[in-house]
């Protein structure tokens, strides 16, 4: 279903210049449950953010199914984003002074549905992340755990192909963290591509296949028996 | 997805309320000001265009003068006299009635009642100039006039004052200044004219009377006449002038030393007067509606930089620089907007107390509110367009990473 070739992304240029992503080959194919692993400043977020369509490779080529992403206008890219996709940002991003339920209810908003569908469903992703009786509450209200559940909330809410999740589990205790990977396993059953950075051998053995990188190499990869 | 855009403009205001309005203060008083100054100036015109024609559009003033009021300037004026009054009102047959008038401030008294009121010599014919009418008692007679007998005829303003007790004022005699007057009729209620004058504050003595017991001479200040309906107000300057000028010797290349006012060109110079303050106080108004709008820009832009982040997040749900670029200006919009309302409802406030307070007209003229407000949704809409375009222009991962 996804396909990059050749991916390369370079921060700055001339001597200032950092290569984070060398000659990245990588495919995952549709209902995939891929972890992305490595140290630090290996360029796993910079790999997942041109995933995700909201950056660009500096080279290389990205095709979805049989669209070459490289070639999208902006709009198509937004609708890209929009219909395919479904982000979980390693630092919540979350709208500030906005409750969780339109939090969750305003990617919905830009696919047109109406105001009590969009609160409908809203509500629903959040009972599926538990979080019911909270959907009045601000992010600053709520504890790290539950921005978390509430930004799964909101990339699930679309009912996104493609769910692209990076450290999801990075603010949870070992209980919380198991709990949020059972959920996007549930998703993934339900036959969503979920490609998931995370920095623990544990939660990466949620996934069906695991990536190691290291300084913007894809060093190996091991997939999981299930 | 406009109408959340809307709702989403409207929380954002509420939000930061205090700077939301302060920010709309400069719309706010901008469309206030238009608003009060276009609706005052049309209440003010249409009072004046009332009462001037109420006072009659066919009378013209003869002024010895060519400065503007009775009189002018006394050094250089040659005053007209009766016999000029005689000779117009016997030549020029377009004259329905002429009157000399000559006015003079005195100290009125009856019994113990003293009153400052004005006297007025003239003749009949000045009543029907006035068409004032009487309410009790009789005009003067051609002998009274003749010879300019001790006889006046009184305004209820001074009745009141001189006779507190309600008892009819035809027939006694009240004293004015240092002779004595028979009081033989008095004059309907009139109230204010156009310029606020009390018109039932007088008392009308024979011109005769007034030349020789008041003026101490002959001369005659103003002339006022009424033209018969039928015939054109230009018509009859131009026999009157013939006339003047021949009374007062002027040779044919000679100025006129004399005037021939109408009402009506007095009206003219006043909506003149009002329409171009209205025109210029509202090109005030406006720039401080433009210097508004710059404000709004001025927030919108602080305001994009800091919902930098929340632009970024709303790109990568899906929003389209188009969605982004919509709900900056409807922010813009309904803010300015806001302001608009805000602005309209006190320039009708304003418009309503000034009214009061000048007693004038109170006009609130629909358009003008209509197109205030228009214009100001325009203003936010325009000024809104580059903080918005700022707000579009971004892409995604910069405005994630922006701190
Ligand atoms: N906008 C940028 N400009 C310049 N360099 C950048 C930029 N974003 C990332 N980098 C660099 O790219 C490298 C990879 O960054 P990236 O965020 O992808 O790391 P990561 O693997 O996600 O690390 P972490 O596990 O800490 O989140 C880092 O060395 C970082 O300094
Ligand atoms: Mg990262």
């Amino acid at each position: 279903m996804i396909k990059l070739t050749q991916i390369n992304k370079i921060y700055g240029s001339g001597g200032a210049a950092t290569h984070v992503l060398k000659n990245i080959d990588l495919e995952i194919k549709q209902g995939e449950f891929v972890a992305i692993m490595g140290p630090s400043g290996s360029g796993k977020s910079t790999l997942l953010n041109i995933l995700g369509a909201l950056d660009e490779p500096s080279s290389g080529s990205y095709t979805f199914l049989d669209a070459n992403i490289n070639s999208f206008s902006k709009e198509q890219l937004a609708l890209f984003r929009r219909y395919i996709l479904g982000f979980i940002f390693q630092g919540f991003n979350l709208l500030k002074k906005t409750s969780a339920l339109e939090n969750v209810a305003m990617p919905l908003i830009y696919q047109g549905v109406g105001a009590n569908e969009r609160r409908e469903r809203a509500q629903s992703a959040l009972s599926s992340v538990g979080l019911e009786s909270h959907i009045n509450y601000n992010p600053n209200e709520l504890s790290g755990g539950q921005q978390q559940r509430v930004a799964i909330a909101r990339a699930i809410v679309t009912n996104p192909q493609v769910l692209i999740a990076d450290e999801p589990t990075g603010n949870l205790d070992t209980q919380r963290s198991h709990e949020i990977m059972e959920l996007i396993r549930s998703f993934n059953k339900n036959g969503i591509t979920v490609i998931m950075v995370t920095h623990e051998e544990d939660i990466a053995s949620f996934a069906t296949r695991t990536i190691y990188l290291r300084d913007g190499v894809i060093e190996r990869e091991r997939t999981h028996a299930l | 997805m406009l109408f959340s855009a809307f709702l989403q403009a409207i929380r954002e205001i509420r939000r930061n309320l205090m700077r939301s309005m302060l920010t709309a203060m400069g719309i706010v008083i901008g469309i206030a000001s238009v608003i009060a100054i276009v609706n005052i100036g049309k209440g003010a015109s249409e009072s004046i265009t009332k009462s001037v024609s109420n006072l009659g559009s066919n009378i013209l003033y003869l002024m010895p003068s060519q400065e503007h009021g009775p009189g002018g300037n006394s050094a250089f004026t040659k005053p007209f006299t009766m016999k000029d009054a005689e000779i117009l009102k016997a030549s020029v047959l377009s004259l329905e009635a002429i009157s000399p008038v000559a006015t003079a401030s005195v100290m009125a008294l009856y019994k113990d009642q003293n009153y400052q009121t004005s006297v007025r010599g003239v003749n009949n014919d000045y009543f029907a100039v006035q068409k004032w009418e009487l309410k009790e008692g009789r005009f003067f007679e051609p002998s009274e006039l003749r010879t300019g007998q001790n006889v006046c005829i009184v305004g209820q303003t001074v009745i009141g004052k001189l006779f507190p007790l309600g008892e009819s004022p035809v027939g006694t005699k009240i004293r004015l200044q240092k002779f004595s007057c028979e009081v033989i009729g008095t004059l309907n209620t009139k109230g204010a004219n156009t310029f606020g004058t009390d018109q039932d504050d007088l008392v009308v003595v024979p011109i005769k009377m007034f030349q020789r017991r008041i003026s101490g001479n002959e001369d005659v200040p103003l002339m006022m006449t009424l033209v018969k309906e039928i015939t054109p107000l230009e018509e009859a300057k131009v026999q009157i002038e013939q006339v003047l000028r021949e009374r007062r010797h002027l040779k044919e290349k000679e100025e006129n030393n004399f005037s021939i006012r109408s009402m009506t060109a007095l009206l003219d110079t006043i909506s003149n007067v009002t329409s171009m303050l209205t025109v210029m106080l509202s090109a005030v108004a406006a720039i401080s509606l433009v210097v508004g709008g710059i404000g709004i820009m001025n927030i919108m832009l602080v305001s994009v930089t800091e919902r930098t982040r929340e632009i970024g997040i709303r790109m990568a749900v899906g929003a389209m620089a188009k969605d982004i670029l919509i709900q900056f200006l409807i922010e813009a919009t309904v803010l300015s907007a806001l302001g608009g309302i805000i602005g309209l409802v006190l320039g009708i406030g304003i418009t309503v107390a000034v009214a009061y307070g000048l007693d004038i007209a109170v006009i609130i003229d629909p358009a003008i509110s209509v197109i205030a407000l228009v214009f100001a949704m325009l203003i936010g809409i325009f000024f809104g367009l580059l903080p918005a375009k700022k707000a579009s222009n971004m892409n995604p991962i910069d405005a994630l990473r922006y701190e």
